[in-house]
Protein backbone atom coordinates (compact mmCIF):
# COMPACT_ATOMS: atom_id res chain seq x y z
CA UNK A 1 0.00 0.00 0.00
CA UNK A 2 1.32 3.64 -0.70
CA UNK A 3 0.64 6.56 0.85
CA UNK A 4 1.08 10.43 0.64
CA UNK A 5 -0.23 13.23 2.85
CA UNK A 6 -0.99 16.41 0.86
CA UNK A 7 -2.81 19.57 1.70
CA UNK A 8 -5.94 19.93 0.88
CA UNK A 9 -5.86 22.45 -1.63
CA UNK A 10 -7.22 22.08 -5.29
CA UNK A 11 -3.52 23.34 -6.36
CA UNK A 12 -2.17 19.95 -5.45
CA UNK A 13 -5.11 18.05 -7.71
CA UNK A 14 -2.29 17.18 -10.34
CA UNK A 15 0.04 15.52 -8.16
CA UNK A 16 -2.60 13.75 -6.13
CA UNK A 17 -3.57 12.64 -9.71
CA UNK A 18 0.12 11.51 -10.48
CA UNK A 19 0.61 10.06 -7.43
CA UNK A 20 -2.59 7.63 -8.10
CA UNK A 21 -1.71 6.99 -11.64
CA UNK A 22 1.51 5.61 -10.85
CA UNK A 23 -0.52 2.77 -9.52
CA UNK A 24 -1.40 1.88 -13.36
CA UNK A 25 1.61 2.47 -14.61
CA UNK A 26 2.95 -0.49 -16.55
CA UNK A 27 -0.29 -2.50 -16.09
CA UNK A 28 -3.15 -3.17 -18.75
CA UNK A 29 -5.30 -1.04 -17.78
CA UNK A 30 -7.37 0.40 -20.62
CA UNK A 31 -7.08 4.03 -21.18
CA UNK A 32 -10.98 4.28 -20.74
CA UNK A 33 -10.66 3.58 -17.26
CA UNK A 34 -7.95 5.00 -16.57
CA UNK A 35 -9.91 8.63 -17.23
CA UNK A 36 -12.71 7.13 -15.18
CA UNK A 37 -10.01 6.46 -11.93
CA UNK A 38 -8.31 9.92 -12.53
CA UNK A 39 -11.56 12.11 -12.87
CA UNK A 40 -12.96 10.07 -10.06
CA UNK A 41 -9.61 11.32 -7.88
CA UNK A 42 -10.16 14.54 -8.92
CA UNK A 43 -14.00 14.50 -7.92
CA UNK A 44 -13.40 13.35 -4.38
CA UNK A 45 -10.07 15.45 -3.75
CA UNK A 46 -11.81 18.69 -5.06
CA UNK A 47 -14.54 18.12 -2.41
CA UNK A 48 -12.32 17.51 0.23
CA UNK A 49 -9.99 20.48 -0.52
CA UNK A 50 -13.81 22.58 -0.37
CA UNK A 51 -15.44 21.59 2.30
CA UNK A 52 -13.42 19.49 4.55
CA UNK A 53 -11.51 22.55 6.13
CA UNK A 54 -12.42 26.08 5.09
CA UNK A 55 -12.14 28.42 5.93
CA UNK A 56 -9.41 26.96 8.19
CA UNK A 57 -6.61 24.46 6.29
CA UNK A 58 -5.86 20.51 6.68
CA UNK A 59 -4.45 17.81 5.22
CA UNK A 60 -6.03 14.69 3.01
CA UNK A 61 -4.02 11.55 2.98
CA UNK A 62 -4.38 9.28 -0.15
CA UNK A 63 -3.29 5.53 -0.33
CA UNK A 64 -4.05 3.19 -2.81
CA UNK A 65 -3.06 -0.88 -3.00
CA UNK A 66 -3.64 -3.10 -6.26
CA UNK A 67 -4.76 -6.58 -5.10
CA UNK A 68 -4.20 -9.56 -7.03
CA UNK A 69 -7.04 -9.79 -8.64
CA UNK A 70 -6.29 -6.47 -10.60
CA UNK A 71 -8.35 -4.26 -8.12
CA UNK A 72 -7.15 -0.86 -7.18
CA UNK A 73 -8.80 -0.06 -3.90
CA UNK A 74 -7.91 4.20 -3.45
CA UNK A 75 -8.77 5.49 0.14
CA UNK A 76 -9.03 9.24 0.93
CA UNK A 77 -8.72 10.16 4.52
CA UNK A 78 -9.16 14.14 6.03
CA UNK A 79 -9.72 15.31 9.53
CA UNK A 80 -12.51 17.69 8.53
CA UNK A 81 -16.25 18.23 9.39
CA UNK A 82 -17.96 14.63 9.13
CA UNK A 83 -18.96 14.41 6.08
CA UNK A 84 -20.77 11.12 4.12
CA UNK A 85 -20.31 12.64 0.34
CA UNK A 86 -22.26 9.14 -0.33
CA UNK A 87 -25.51 10.30 1.87
CA UNK A 88 -26.50 13.12 -1.06
CA UNK A 89 -29.37 11.81 -3.23
CA UNK A 90 -28.40 11.66 -6.44
CA UNK A 91 -28.81 14.97 -8.58
CA UNK A 92 -31.87 15.05 -11.29
CA UNK A 93 -29.88 14.15 -14.22
CA UNK A 94 -33.32 14.34 -16.41
CA UNK A 95 -33.80 18.31 -15.76
CA UNK A 96 -34.08 20.80 -18.81
CA UNK A 97 -30.95 22.92 -18.94
CA UNK A 98 -32.13 25.84 -17.05
CA UNK A 99 -33.12 23.71 -14.12
CA UNK A 100 -30.12 21.63 -13.85
CA UNK A 101 -28.31 21.16 -10.38
CA UNK A 102 -25.02 22.36 -10.49
CA UNK A 103 -24.36 20.69 -7.19
CA UNK A 104 -23.82 16.89 -6.87
CA UNK A 105 -22.63 16.07 -10.37
CA UNK A 106 -18.94 14.92 -9.04
CA UNK A 107 -19.99 12.34 -6.44
CA UNK A 108 -22.61 11.29 -8.85
CA UNK A 109 -20.12 10.98 -11.38
CA UNK A 110 -17.74 9.22 -9.13
CA UNK A 111 -20.13 6.37 -7.89
CA UNK A 112 -21.18 5.63 -11.97
CA UNK A 113 -17.37 4.93 -12.66
CA UNK A 114 -16.31 3.31 -9.63
CA UNK A 115 -17.43 -0.75 -8.58
CA UNK A 116 -17.69 0.02 -5.50
CA UNK A 117 -17.23 2.75 -2.86
CA UNK A 118 -18.42 3.22 0.86
CA UNK A 119 -17.68 6.05 3.84
CA UNK A 120 -16.48 5.60 7.21
CA UNK A 121 -16.29 8.15 10.01
CA UNK A 122 -13.65 6.65 12.22
CA UNK A 123 -11.53 8.24 15.05
CA UNK A 124 -12.32 11.52 14.33
CA UNK A 125 -11.36 11.26 10.40
CA UNK A 126 -13.40 10.89 7.16
CA UNK A 127 -12.45 8.01 5.40
CA UNK A 128 -13.74 7.69 1.89
CA UNK A 129 -12.86 4.40 -0.30
CA UNK A 130 -13.66 3.86 -3.74
CA UNK A 131 -12.39 0.58 -5.91
CA UNK A 132 -12.43 -0.32 -9.68
CA UNK A 133 -11.11 -3.53 -11.56
CA UNK A 134 -8.14 -1.59 -13.84
CA UNK A 135 -8.51 -5.01 -15.67
CA UNK A 136 -11.02 -3.87 -18.57
CA UNK B 1 -4.88 23.38 -21.48
CA UNK B 2 -5.14 25.73 -24.70
CA UNK B 3 -7.81 27.67 -25.93
CA UNK B 4 -8.15 29.07 -29.55
CA UNK B 5 -10.91 31.13 -30.56
CA UNK B 6 -12.00 31.99 -33.81
CA UNK B 7 -15.62 34.48 -34.74
CA UNK B 8 -16.95 33.96 -38.17
CA UNK B 9 -19.98 36.85 -37.78
CA UNK B 10 -22.16 35.28 -35.34
CA UNK B 11 -20.16 32.29 -35.08
CA UNK B 12 -17.56 31.25 -32.37
CA UNK B 13 -15.71 28.47 -32.77
CA UNK B 14 -13.93 27.56 -29.33
CA UNK B 15 -11.34 24.17 -30.16
CA UNK B 16 -10.01 23.42 -26.82
CA UNK B 17 -6.49 21.42 -26.19
CA UNK B 18 -6.00 19.45 -23.05
CA UNK B 19 -8.00 18.57 -20.15
CA UNK B 20 -10.67 20.52 -18.61
CA UNK B 21 -10.93 19.92 -15.14
CA UNK B 22 -11.15 21.59 -11.61
CA UNK B 23 -7.99 23.68 -12.40
CA UNK B 24 -8.34 24.45 -15.87
CA UNK B 25 -12.04 25.11 -16.55
CA UNK B 26 -11.98 28.43 -14.59
CA UNK B 27 -9.81 29.76 -17.83
CA UNK B 28 -12.32 28.29 -20.01
CA UNK B 29 -15.25 30.21 -18.41
CA UNK B 30 -13.68 33.51 -18.38
CA UNK B 31 -12.90 33.13 -22.14
CA UNK B 32 -16.31 32.10 -23.31
CA UNK B 33 -18.06 34.86 -20.37
CA UNK B 34 -15.88 37.73 -22.62
CA UNK B 35 -16.54 36.67 -26.11
CA UNK B 36 -20.48 35.73 -25.87
CA UNK B 37 -21.93 38.71 -26.64
CA UNK B 38 -23.75 39.04 -30.27
CA UNK B 39 -22.83 35.27 -30.78
CA UNK B 40 -25.39 32.57 -32.44
CA UNK B 41 -23.92 30.16 -32.98
CA UNK B 42 -20.99 28.36 -30.19
CA UNK B 43 -19.08 25.73 -31.56
CA UNK B 44 -16.76 23.89 -29.50
CA UNK B 45 -13.96 21.63 -30.95
CA UNK B 46 -12.92 18.85 -28.18
CA UNK B 47 -10.90 16.95 -31.03
CA UNK B 48 -7.95 17.23 -28.30
CA UNK B 49 -10.09 17.12 -25.29
CA UNK B 50 -9.57 13.81 -23.72
CA UNK B 51 -10.75 14.17 -19.87
CA UNK B 52 -13.90 16.57 -18.90
CA UNK B 53 -14.85 16.62 -14.83
CA UNK B 54 -18.15 17.84 -13.04
CA UNK B 55 -16.17 21.60 -13.22
CA UNK B 56 -15.88 21.23 -16.69
CA UNK B 57 -19.69 20.48 -16.81
CA UNK B 58 -20.71 23.10 -14.90
CA UNK B 59 -19.26 25.44 -17.39
CA UNK B 60 -20.73 24.02 -19.93
CA UNK B 61 -24.00 23.76 -19.11
CA UNK B 62 -23.95 27.68 -17.80
CA UNK B 63 -22.61 28.15 -21.93
CA UNK B 64 -25.59 26.27 -22.58
CA UNK B 65 -28.32 28.64 -20.48
CA UNK B 66 -26.55 31.21 -22.24
CA UNK B 67 -27.03 30.27 -25.76
CA UNK B 68 -30.23 28.74 -24.83
CA UNK B 69 -31.71 32.63 -25.15
CA UNK B 70 -30.33 33.57 -28.01
CA UNK B 71 -29.15 30.85 -30.11
CA UNK B 72 -27.15 26.85 -30.32
CA UNK B 73 -24.26 25.67 -28.67
CA UNK B 74 -22.64 22.47 -30.50
CA UNK B 75 -19.98 20.22 -29.54
CA UNK B 76 -17.91 18.87 -31.90
CA UNK B 77 -14.72 15.97 -32.03
CA UNK B 78 -16.06 14.08 -28.74
CA UNK B 79 -14.21 11.11 -28.01
CA UNK B 80 -16.04 8.00 -26.92
CA UNK B 81 -14.51 8.48 -23.18
CA UNK B 82 -16.23 12.29 -23.00
CA UNK B 83 -19.34 10.25 -24.30
CA UNK B 84 -19.32 8.40 -21.60
CA UNK B 85 -19.45 11.10 -19.16
CA UNK B 86 -22.10 13.52 -20.73
CA UNK B 87 -23.99 10.27 -21.37
CA UNK B 88 -23.90 8.97 -17.36
CA UNK B 89 -24.65 12.65 -16.41
CA UNK B 90 -27.86 13.30 -18.58
CA UNK B 91 -25.67 15.72 -20.35
CA UNK B 92 -26.15 14.41 -23.72
CA UNK B 93 -29.77 15.00 -23.54
CA UNK B 94 -29.07 18.62 -23.28
CA UNK B 95 -26.06 19.49 -25.23
CA UNK B 96 -26.02 18.84 -28.91
CA UNK B 97 -23.07 16.45 -30.07
CA UNK B 98 -22.15 16.28 -33.33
Amino acid sequence: MKSIVVSADINNLDRVIEFVTEALEGSECPVRIRRQIEISVEEVFVNIAKYAYPPKEGDATITYEVTAEGVIRIAFTDKGMPYDPLAKPDPDITAPAKDRPIGGLGVYITKKNMDKMWYEYVDGQNILTMEKSIRG
Amino acid sequence: MKINKEQNGQTLTVTVDGRIDTLTSPKLEAELKSSLEGITELIFDFTKVDYVSSAGLRVLLNAQKTMDTKGEMVITGCSEDLIDVFEITGFADILTIK
